[in-house]
């Protein structure tokens, strides 16, 4: 065991220090920070910060250098997150397709949709959103109704997906849908890959809890998608889409720098409270040191479990824990920043925007209900960790 | 950065399981717990010979000279194991005192010590006038203990017991009297002060590793009888109520294991942070553990309440040691001292 950083690994850190601090938004340099990117004008606002990154070859480190990364290793990719977050950097609008799609197709696409799909994603070019949950199937994702049917070679796509995150502007959608309705729920799914802009697309922005819109339904109605756009075979869609849920639940979707950024933030307010009111500031003080300690129980974690993948193991179903284990470190950094402010909290900035804190909190509280409810990881923790039978 | 044990350490965590699967049964433990020693001397003597009581004992006493981070496995098998001897107290506590013991005084209490803790002829014991009671003293050889910010090593026939029996059986406390004297002190003032920090430390993370040990074991045999328990005509391990409870309470305690790894390597490596280290540690553990002993019970109902199950071998362990060497909210209260002690770091806003 050495929990040290190997020297070139810091010299990696360096650079990503150094070039962020010149290049990433900031209110000091006047280039910051972004408008909200659930707004028109700063999803634009975030694709072009995407692209800056792009071009320095910092969007997508871990990935290979033909498709836009610069081939570096896991511990590398945690390196960047730190620094992302440290720098106080924009939210990555095209996360859905970095974080979600891209290990699915790394796994599962042909060499041919890889670099179709891989590069366009890093430079932000092509925006990803996800369309999996449908007005009746949410926890119960494996009852999706929506359909493909394939007619002369062409797949035709009928239905209505929701809460498709940045769906309002997205350029493009990967969804499952039912493309044999004979077979049993969890069989008979294809996950497809589709522009938002084909004929028969149709969009309805959705307003979050903050007035701005987040997410969308998005409707099908004959839309035509050719084969080369399914991912992993046909009535393959469950399995590749769990690969897909590992990668959000597990890993790639809420790097460990979220956390530990927020909590040192926490900690920060908190030293701020401490001279404003002693008192108050006293009575959080329980809940500042559980929040900080939590934040880094993920961080290690994540090391833990990405020392066994360069080991030459797997994410299974513990996933499902990382999952409720940062949503609920989120809320509970969130929660409590919130309550040192106080009837503070509440007020919103000039721009009538939530400050940060609020925002954030706002943000952590969908935490425990996307990627699969809360309740459904520790139906999956109970069953495929600890081994108790199916209800 | 590579967070992984290697080989060795896995093998020997993996020989120190099976034995306890032969020596260490439920049976074995309710032995050792109704006995006056509360654990057993021949148990102690077979742990010396698979060389577990000399693992941080240095090669030239007999021992495997190892540290910290290759005994944290072993600690939290004891845990698992529900071992009733005083292995924490002496091979994590005891040793490590007597290795950074200064002058002749220190050089010879390791050369009249070590190799009887090494050949299973001796168990240490280590307390702070702060406690009521020491635990591993009824039958301890050699004492370490402090009085008036001192550090004194005391030899068993010096010292008066009055043992305090506790709800878990294996504690072995007592109160310890003695009279201090040139001849039985280590250390004083200032370095008195960093060997008790030390200790502190050493003890946070330790008993860390142990109740993970003893939380993972009490959620395996609540995740057991969930499958078996028959309601409503399935097993109540079906239900929802159950998964979630036993879910949340393992999802605490995977998390808290980490921080207990790391710790031990903090302490190992003399890292500038490992105090910081130690107390997240033992928060979570103490936590984690307390959390799965109240889930294990509630999941057993109340079969889990009476003495007859062996569910109580385990929970006592968890509530005894989640409030020793400072509680889990103690633990936090130091953790946020020590981060408001650096200097206020800039933050993006």
């Amino acid at each position: 065991m050495d929990l040290r950083f190997t020297s070139a690994q810091e010299r990696f850190r360096a650079e990503v220090r150094s070039w962020l601090e010149a290049n990433a938004p900031s209110a000091s340099r006047g280039t910051g920070p972004l408008p909200s990117l659930d707004t028109a004008e700063g999803f634009e606002a975030h694709r072009a910060w995407e692209r800056v990154m792009y071009d320095a070859h910092w969007s997508v480190v871990s990935w290979p250098e033909e498709v836009g990364g610069r081939g570096v290793g896991l511990l590398e990719w945690l390196i960047f997150e730190e620094e992302y977050y440290r720098a106080g950097a924009p939210t990555r609008v095209g996360q859905n397709g970095i974080f979600l799609l891209a290990p699915t197709l790394f796994e599962f696409g042909t060499p041919e949709q890889k670099a179709r799909y891989l590069p366009a994603m890093a430079s932000g070019e092509e925006i990803w959103c996800q369309g999996w949950s449908e007005p009746d199937a949410g926890s119960d994702l494996a009852a999706i109704r929506s359909r493909a049917t394939l007619a002369g070679g062409t797949w035709v796509l009928n239905g209505q997906k929701t809460w498709c995150s940045r769906g309002a502007f997205a350029d493009w959608i990967f969804g499952l849908f039912r493309s044999d309705p004979e077979a049993e729920r969890h069989r008979g799914l294809t996950y497809f890959l589709v522009p938002m802009d084909s004929p028969g697309v149709t969009v309805r922005p959705i307003a979050q809890l903050d007035g701005e819109t987040g997410f969308a339904e998005v409707f099908f109605e004959d839309v035509e998608v050719p084969a080369a756009q399914v991912l992993g075979g046909v009535g393959e869609g469950w399995k590749v889409a769990m690969a897909t849920a590992g990668s959000e639940r597990g890993l790639s979707l809420r790097s460990p720098a979220r956390y530990t950024e927020a909590a040192a933030r926490l900690v920060e307010l908190y030293r701020r409270q401490v001279e404003a009111d002693p008192a108050g500031a006293a009575r959080q003080a329980d809940a500042v040191a559980r929040a900080v300690i939590d934040a880094e129980a993920y961080r290690l974690q994540t090391y833990w479990t990405v020392t066994r993948v360069l080991d030459g193991g797997g994410v299974g179903p513990e996933a499902s824990m990382n999952k409720l284990f940062w949503s609920e470190t989120d809320l509970a950094i969130h929660s409590t920043a919130l309550a040192l402010l106080g009837e503070q909290a509440e007020m919103l900035s000039d721009d009538s925007r939530p400050p940060p804190w609020l925002d954030g909190f706002l943000f952590a509280l969908a935490g425990p209900i996307y990627a699969g409810t809360n309740e459904i990881q520790r139906n999956v923790v109970a069953e495929r960790v600890l081994g108790l039978p199916r209800a | 950065m590579h967070f992984a044990f290697d080989e060795d350490q896995l093998e020997f965590r993996a020989q120190l399981r099976a034995f306890a699967e032969k020596q260490c049964t439920p049976a074995d433990i309710r032995a050792a717990w109704a006995s006056p020693l509360g654990w057993s001397r021949p148990r102690w003597k077979a742990l010396a010979e698979m060389g577990v009581t000399g693992i941080t004992v240095p090669e030239e006493f007999g021992g495997m000279g190892l540290g910290l981070i290759d005994a944290v496995l072993l600690l939290e098998e004891a845990g698992r194991a529900g071992l009733p001897e005083p292995l924490l107290e002496t091979v994590a506590l005891g040793v490590p005192v007597l290795l950074d013991a200064p002058g002749p005084q220190g050089k010879a209490l390791r050369a009249r010590w070590l190799s009887s803790v090494a050949d299973g002829g001796a168990t240490i014991a280590v307390g702070t006038s702060s406690m009521p009671a020491v635990s591993g003293a009824v039958g301890a050889e050699l004492f370490v203990v402090e009085r008036d910010g001192e550090l004194h090593a005391v030899p068993a026939a010096a010292v008066a017991l009055t043992p305090r029996p506790a709800l878990d059986g294996s504690r072995s406390l007592a109160q310890v009297d003695w009279e201090p004297s040139p001849a039985t002190l280590v250390v004083s003032g200032f370095e008195a002060e960093e060997f008790l920090a030390a200790l502190g430390d050493r003890a946070a993370m330790s008993t860390g590793a142990v109740l993970v040990g003893v939380a993972d074991r009490l959620i395996a045999m609540a995740a057991q009888y969930a499958k078996e328990r028959v309601q409503f005509g399935k097993p109540i391990g079906s239900f929802q109520a159950v998964k979630h409870h036993l879910a949340d309470a393992l999802v605490r305690v995977e998390f808290a294991r980490p921080m207990v790894y790391r710790a031990a390597w903090s302490l190992t490596e003399g890292d500038r942070d490992a105090s910081l280290h130690a107390s997240m540690a033992k928060s979570m553990a103490s936590d984690a553990a307390t959390l799965a002993a109240r889930t294990a019970l509630q999941v057993h109902g109340a079969i889990g309440y009476t003495w007859e199950h062996d569910l109580q071998l385990w929970m006592k362990r968890a509530w005894a040691l989640a409030a020793a060497w400072g509680d889990a909210a103690t633990h936090r209260a130091r953790v946020l001292e020590l981060l408001l002690a650096r200097p206020p770091r800039p933050v993006a806003p």
